[in-house]
């Protein structure tokens, strides 16, 4: 006959088991850190060297092309540094980063992403450049919100900050790069941090 | 047709089967691939348990193939869900009444 310590042992063993193979828990605050950065400088490269602020819905500017050339590549950056800081977590914990909970965190976040990708591709291309900060916040926050029930909770949280932030903006069309520097940057920031000293130490 | 208080015991005495059982509660379908990774056990090893446990009828197997390759989808049935959700409770109450 087993006694209570084994019992408790048990359930914690099937807690465990059941959050593990549920959810994807290799995220790194570094990640978010670091992503944050490549934002801030991304929206300053933007603003101050492509002079590229756009205050009305209808925006034009020469620079656009570059404009969308340094976000797709702080895009890639911020993407190759969330992985690269998953992967070295995910064998830390002797896991596979590759694994079911990774496939369905990203599958569920590239739904929302993709369809508000080639939205807001359209919007571009007819001119309505001053909806491209809410609408990248609101369709981030919403991937965020989704990908929030296959991973920590605080994602499912950074998503609704986002979802707001890119809401509130569609009111304040002029200060558009402000509002994606806070949701990119600051948000992302405060988030890296946040779980750093949360779960990594 | 209700398991007796050992037949639970035998059912989930092992890490591995009690893993298996759990895995597959919260996750709709698991193959054989991701089961051996999150529970760190050999082909050998896992092969036996799954085996006990499909001879339970605790889980269901499909077999397909995926680009020619065979791929093994686990699920729990019915009656393994009943037994895990029996065997919860049955150590709650061992808990609580050694308390």
């Amino acid at each position: 006959m087993k006694d209570e310590q084994d019992y408790i042992r048990n359930i914690a063993e099937i807690r465990s088991m059941m959050e593990r193979t549920s959810k994807f828990l290799s995220l790194s605050g570094w990640a978010g850190i670091i992503a944050g950065i490549y934002a801030l400088s991304g929206a300053w490269i933007a603003s101050y060297v492509f002079g590229f602020n756009p205050n009305d819905i209808f925006y034009s500017s020469p620079n656009l092309p570059n404009v969308v050339m340094l976000a797709c590549f702080v895009l890639i950056l911020a993407l190759v540094t969330a992985i690269y800081f998953s992967w070295k977590k995910s064998r830390q914990r002797s896991e596979k980063v590759w694994n079911t909970t990774s496939r369905r965190l990203l599958t569920h976040m590239a739904v929302p992403l993709v369809s508000g990708g080639i939205f807001i591709l359209f919007l571009m291309s007819n001119g309505l450049t001053g909806l491209i900060a809410p609408l990248t916040l609101l369709f981030y926050g919403l991937a965020l919100y989704n990908a929030g029930t296959y991973t920590i909770f605080e994602v499912r949280l950074m998503g609704m900050i986002q979802i707001a932030l890119g809401l509130i903006n569609c009111w304040f069309i002029e200060f558009g790069l402000i509002f994606w520097a806070i949701g990119f940057g600051i948000v992302h920031i405060t988030y890296g941090i946040y779980m750093h000293f949360r779960y990594e130490r | 047709m209700k398991l007796s208080f050992d037949d639970l015991h035998k059912a989930f005495e092992s890490r591995v089967r009690l893993g298996i059982m759990s895995a597959l509660a919260v996750n709709d379908t698991l193959d054989f691939t991701s089961l051996k990774e999150f529970l760190d056990v050999t082909d050998g090893n896992l092969a036996t348990h799954i085996k006990k446990l499909e001879k339970e009828e605790f889980i269901g197997v499909e077999k397909s193939f995926i680009d020619n390759k065979p791929n093994t989808k686990y699920s729990m049935t019915k009656k393994g869900k009943k037994a895990f959700d029996d065997y919860l409770k049955l150590m709650e109450q061992i808990i609580k009444s050694q308390k």
